[in-house]
């Protein structure tokens, strides 16, 4: 499933609400048919549900492993850190995501590539046995081959099972990796297409045109998550 | 959602190019030898990692220039007096770096450990109230780190920077502390009487206790590390060869050995020594083993990421600050201990600057998120023995000031210029 829309569409915020990470004034989430409370992080995290921002939110200055477990980290006896067991982990994520660009997992972050950088966020998010994961831009800043890399690794992602929403501005990334498409326009869903019956044209036009139940602005614009 | 088997990349894992790889296992096979290691160590200086490097090399400058300058400078009298004039620094300092990490800074130290001191030292008063040393000591550490916890709290709370609430502290504290000295007497001077009290700064261990306690830290550093390389090696990961494990071992043993062996020519190794490295194993194992310490370099390095994760930044925020608080109110006391007294002045002075100079200086960034306890212990050795040099040479204040000032600019210059040279390269 891809999100799509205009600067400003609220794609962002619809994924902070589901994050946990603003709270959402008004509306409902359903997940899996049941309708979920998210009141943070943990929340969405604990129903299995993680994004990786565009901003990436990893920390420079830790190594991979530390920003793979940020905030989870494996313990003895609770709070002395188990960096074996957190060290080995991280490598066989890497390792069944077939992430081979990355020299070592005792990197720091501050020395990633762009591309390296998008690899380790989602596979921290994969690694906690999450069900559903949200790609914000994750090819933004990226080139060309790089690109090409995590797109990759968006595919075997979906092939493992495993629901991917990416957001996106570049339709073309879109039309190569996604099923359904899904347009947003001023906090509104305003289409929701089969990539294998549409065209670009008919997504750019319910990006730009797309019509609106309401007008936005008068005490609306809340939006609902599924 | 997207349905499994029906994307058009199937199977298009791109491999990487033969010459990636072979770089990659380079750099990912195990340094066997310590040339290799060395070698390694040679890219991350140049990379601009310097490490403990540039304090090294500004010991090594100090030592001869004083060592020169002045034959006292390198009597073992004069070095126990370094021991002594030096711990309440880094022990404040210890309470800075973890302040310093997560990208604030705390300018009430100074005058918190005075409060600290006061506190203390008036119950300790014979017969008004005349508390015992633990009652006492117990209730003034209390009491700073409390107002850890309360200019935190403000921080937090209030959105406040940590700048502007500690400078306001540090105008209060000072207050508190005259307030508080010239309300029980008249010449704002309060001695202590307490021996256990006034032992801290003022005993010595016997010259066996001495061998005892180094032998004891360096026993204890060898059998750390060797368990945690033979615990990497049986998960099956890259452990430090044992070469280079022997060499940091032999080093600390070196040091260790030759400070208490010239500690004991004189009067022996002093007891806030022994605190202070008790203070100092006990915060580096808590900045780079536990999920606190972590997190602490998570908040200094990203705190939004760190939010992201589920990490209570905010919590953290305060017991930082109550770490300086209480770091804040173990130095004070030894101080005060030192000087067997307390009077109106108590805390201030260039106390805070020094403090807060030996974090610095010692390697921990002002930008957050980079540094280690011990640099703490290195910044105050740095800044004590500059002082204890120049007043060997009975400098006049103004010139000490000034030199102090260049160290310190020096420091934090080393410190920006790495920086650069670090995200230049991509290396953090």
């Amino acid at each position: 499933m891809a999100l799509v829309g205009d600067n400003g569409a609220g794609k962002s915020t619809l994924i902070k609400g589901i994050a946990g990470i603003h709270p959402f004034d008004e509306g409902e989430i359903f997940f899996d048919g049941e309708r979920v409370n998210i009141h943070g992080p943990r929340d969405a995290a604990k129903l299995g549900i993680e994004v990786v921002f565009q901003d990436l939110a990893l920390a420079d200055n830790l190594d991979v492993v530390g920003n793979m477990f940020l905030g989870r980290e494996r313990t003895r006896w609770g709070f002395v850190l188990d960096e074996s067991r957190m060290e080995n982990a991280a490598q066989e994520i890497m390792e069944s995501l077939s992430v081979t660009s990355l020299r070592s997992v005792r990197q720091t972050v501050a020395g990633l590539s762009g591309g390296q950088r998008q690899a380790v966020a989602v596979a921290k998010s994969v690694m906690w046995n999450s069900l559903e994961l949200i790609l914000d831009e994750p090819t933004a800043a990226l080139g060309v081959a790089q690109t090409r890399q995590v797109l990759d690794l968006v595919r075997r992602l979906a092939e493992k099972d495993l629901g991917v929403v990416i957001i996106s501005h570049n339709l073309h990334d879109v039309f190569e990796v996604a099923d359904r498409i899904t347009v947003l326009r001023l906090g509104q869903r305003v289409a929701l297409l089969e990539r294998s019956k549409s065209t670009q044209e008919e997504v750019v036009h319910a990006i730009t045109a797309g019509a609106l139940d309401h007008v936005p602005g008068m005490a609306d614009a809340g939006a609902d998550g599924g | 959602m997207t349905e499994p088997g029906d994307g058009m990349n199937k199977g298009a894992d791109v491999a990487p190019p033969p010459e990636s790889v072979a770089v990659q296992e380079a750099l990912e096979a195990p340094a066997e030898s310590l040339s290799e290691d060395l070698s390694r160590w040679w890219l991350k200086v140049r990379a601009g990692d310097l490490g403990a490097l540039p304090i090294v090399v500004g010991l090594v400058i100090i030592a001869v220039v004083f060592g020169v300058l002045d034959d006292y400078f390198f009597t073992e009298r004069n070095f126990t007096n370094l021991l002594l004039q030096m711990a309440a620094v880094a022990t404040m300092a210890i309470g800075i770096v973890f302040v310093l990490l997560i990208g604030e800074i705390d300018l009430s130290v100074g005058f918190v450990s005075g409060v600290g001191a006061v506190v203390m030292t008036l119950l300790l008063r014979p017969d008004d109230p005349g508390w015992p040393w633990w009652a006492a000591i117990g209730v003034a550490l209390a009491v700073t780190t409390l107002i850890g916890f309360g200019q935190a709290l403000i921080i937090t709370k209030a959105g406040v920077p940590s700048f502007v609430v500690t400078l306001a502290g540090y105008l209060i504290w000072s207050g508190v502390v005259l307030v508080l000295t010239t309300q029980f007497t008249t010449t704002g001077t309060i001695r202590i009487q307490d021996p256990t009290v006034v032992g801290i700064a003022n005993n010595f261990l016997s010259p066996l206790w001495g061998w005892v306690v180094g032998g004891v830290v360096v026993v204890g550093y060898a059998l750390s590390q060797l368990q945690t390389a033979r615990s990497r090696r049986s998960s099956g990961l890259i452990a430090k060869p044992l070469p280079f494990l022997g060499l940091q071992v032999a080093g600390l043993a070196l040091v260790t050995f030759a400070g208490v062996s010239y500690a004991n020519q004189d009067r022996g190794v002093p007891t806030v020594t022994v605190i202070l490295g008790f203070a100092l194993l006990f915060w580096s194992f808590v900045a780079s083993r536990t999920r606190f310490g972590r997190h602490v370099y998570a908040v200094g390095g990203n705190a939004e990421a760190a939010r992201r994760a589920g990490i209570s930044v905010d919590r953290l925020r305060i017991v930082v600050f109550m770490i300086a608080g209480f770091m804040a109110g173990v130095g004070g006391i030894m101080l005060a201990s030192r000087l067997r007294s307390v009077a109106t002045n108590t805390g201030g002075g260039s106390l805070l600057l020094n403090v807060i100079a030996a974090a610095v200086i010692g390697g921990t960034s002002l930008f957050g998120g980079s540094g280690r306890v011990v640099s703490a212990l290195l910044g105050a050795l740095v800044i004590t023995s500059i002082q204890n040099g120049m007043d060997l040479l009975g400098l006049a204040s103004g010139t000490k000031f000034v030199i102090t000032g260049f160290v310190l600019l020096g420091a934090v210059l080393v410190d920006a210029i790495s920086k650069r040279s670090r995200s230049a390269r991509g290396v953090a």
